[in-house]
């Protein structure tokens, strides 16, 4: 999937756009639930992983539910039953689903395109099968009441405005990682991979290794976000890694701006805001998620950040 | 009598339904490689469509009073011709961009579809009255056969050879081998080529139609029924390899089999051994077993 090349020396507009979205978190919780806004934070988080493997690796995972789930499960188990302090459960379930990217990604970089969309699908499907019938992840009840505990032992993360500063804090360092990613060297060889794979092995990049690392990252910073959304919600359930979520983060990065920096946020508080609103009735915001995607995929297929930023002549 | 402490009768009893599951493999993974070597498309949407020709059949027996066979005859033509309006519609736009669009757009018929059905009757299911001609069972020596489980098994083995017949032995086929490899000097050649890749996805989906109403009967009619299905279809295609028809047949009775042998000896992998057979063969031969690495 082809997006605009960013220059590197085009920060401008990005770090203007950065600075109004660190000022809006900042002032939401006076307007909007804190909870609200953190599922929000959480699943932006999840998209922009997705999306360093979509926008600037060319890769279509259909099962990145597997590491927002897994991880999730890892950090409610770790947190209740192990007893952790927060960042410790947060951190072992990002650590979960790194573990996860490294054995997925090996295996899924074997084939291109379709088939790449095809195992990672098949993959979490198996995962989702094992946290189904698995005695630790409670079968179709979840981990439930999962305890937000005290960070690092002090701060009472039961108040909301800490939960809230905590959240906030991780997604704004997942998503600076992500930006600095796509930036770097590093992000620069993977969009060449993606742009042309012969030509980039030819000047000598082991594209596979690319490939691997960039997917593992991806699963790393997809885990964060579901580690942390299982503090939030104090639960971790088989909503989080079914097919469903796999295809809903699709969903937020496409409509967002496939291989923008800031569209995977922007579509990820449409569609949060969006289920909000419609969730009384039911099956018919399947529907609508459908449609979104089908006039997204005919005539939208820049997103809304991408079109902004199209029209701005500036890639944000 | 007992063989590895199971008995005989659970044995074949799983075998058989093995060998039904595989069945609907086969003609689902069939129909996405039909599909596949044309348009270069993974049809997402075939688990809806395949939902569609089983409620097709239920609401032609209760609004309309036309049985199982009519429903075998007219669901996959109804479904299919759905198929041919998304094609023409939405589909045909997008053969020049990345075929992951094709995906995404599928993924997003599929969720509409699914959901609409889903908004009408509910998520529990409708039960589908077996035909009376296939009900009853057949002492077969080893086992009793029910009819309809033996009719399944024989019909989509014919459809499957004969969709195979079809494709590598005739003149139509040869055309439609000649598009998938150029489309372009085919196209020189006066054949339409872009109404066969109409009419190749409207077979492809009535395919999935027809196996929808083969499943009305033994699998309750309910708007998820081929959601989660399309998920292990994915994996039989990825074992299989894209590249060719009989291997879409073999590896989708063959994992159908495998399936049922799990279900007897070892009933809490049965849900994940088509994955991990995925995991294996990638390891070994990541092009699948009858696929060409291009």
């Amino acid at each position: 999937m082809s997006t605009p090349a960013v220059s590197s020396g085009d920060l401008g507009a990005q770090r203007i756009a950065f600075a109004v979205m660190v000022a809006l978190l900042l002032l939401a919780p006076l307007v909007v639930y804190p909870v609200f806004m953190m599922k929000v934070m959480c699943f932006a988080l999840f998209a922009c992983a997705f999306n360093l493997l979509i926008g600037f690796g060319g890769l279509l995972s259909f099962g990145h539910a597997m590491f927002l789930g897994s991880a999730g499960y890892a950090s409610a188990h770790a947190a209740k039953i192990w007893g952790f302090t927060p960042e410790l459960a947060i951190l072992f379930g990002t650590v979960v689903a790194l573990a996860i990217g490294v054995l997925a990604g090996l295996l899924a970089i074997r084939r291109q395109g379709i088939y790449f969309a095809m195992i990672t699908l098949a993959l979490a499907q198996m995962i989702f099968f094992v946290a189904l019938q698995a005695k630790f992840t409670g079968g179709e009840d979840g981990i439930q009441s999962v305890p937000r505990g005290r960070l690092f032992g002090v701060i009472d993360l039961a108040q909301p405005m800490a939960m809230y500063s905590l959240v906030t804090f991780v997604f704004l360092a997942g998503f600076v990682l992500v930006w600095r990613v796509v930036h770097s060297p590093f992000g620069q060889v993977l969009k060449a991979i993606r742009e042309n794979e012969p030509r980039a092995i030819s000047l000598g990049y082991d594209a596979d290794r690319y490939k691997l690392v960039a997917f593992v990252i991806s699963g790393g910073v997809a885990g964060l976000a579901g580690a942390t959304k299982a503090l939030v919600f104090q639960l971790a359930s088989l909503t989080d890694v079914h097919w469903t979520m796999s295809g809903e983060v699709v969903l937020m990065t496409l409509l967002g701006g496939l291989g923008t920096i800031f569209g995977p946020v922007v579509g990820a508080a449409i569609i949060i805001t969006m289920q909000n609103y419609l969730a009384q009735l039911g099956a018919w915001v399947t529907v609508v998620q459908g449609v979104i995607f089908v006039i997204c995929v005919l005539a939208f297929r820049r997103g809304v950040i991408g079109e902004l930023g199209n029209w701005l002549k500036k890639p944000l | 009598m007992e063989i590895f402490g199971v008995p005989t009768q659970a044995l074949y009893g799983q075998l058989l339904i093995g060998l039904i599951n595989g069945s609907f493999y086969a003609l689902l993974s069939l129909g996405l490689a039909v599909i596949f070597g044309l348009l270069n498309i993974i049809n997402f949407t075939h688990g809806a469509q395949y939902m569609m020709g089983a409620f097709v059949a239920y609401l032609m027996l209760n609004k309309l009073g036309l049985g199982y066979w009519w429903a075998l005859l007219l669901a996959p033509l109804v479904v299919g011709a759905t198929g041919v309006a998304i094609e023409r519609l939405m589909l045909s736009r997008l053969y020049k961009l990345d075929h992951l669009y094709g995906l995404l757009l599928t993924f997003g018929l599929a969720l509409i579809i699914q959901g609409l059905f889903r908004n009408e009757y509910g998520s529990s299911g409708q039960p589908y009255q077996m035909p009376s001609e296939l009900t009853g069972a057949q002492n077969v020596g080893f086992m009793f056969l029910p009819y309809y489980r033996g009719w399944i098994i024989v019909t989509s083995l014919v459809i499957c050879l004969a969709t195979w017949y079809v494709i590598e032995r005739t003149k139509l086929g040869s055309y439609l081998r000649a598009a998938t490899e150029n489309p372009k000097l085919v196209q020189a050649f006066g054949i339409n080529v872009p109404l066969m890749i109409t009419l190749t996805y409207g077979f492809g989906v009535a395919l999935a139609a027809f196996a929808g109403v083969m499943a009305a009967p033994i699998y309750q009619v309910s708007p998820q029924m081929g959601a989660d299905l399309i998920i292990v279809v994915f994996a039989v295609v990825v074992i299989g390899g894209m590249g060719s028809i009989m291997g879409a047949i073999v590896t989708g009775f063959g994992l159908g089999l495998i399936e049922g042998l799990t279900k007897v000896f070892y009933p809490e992998a049965s849900n994940i051994v088509i994955f991990v057979i995925m995991v294996i063969v990638l390891l070994i031969k990541p092009a699948g077993l009858f696929g060409v690495q291009k």
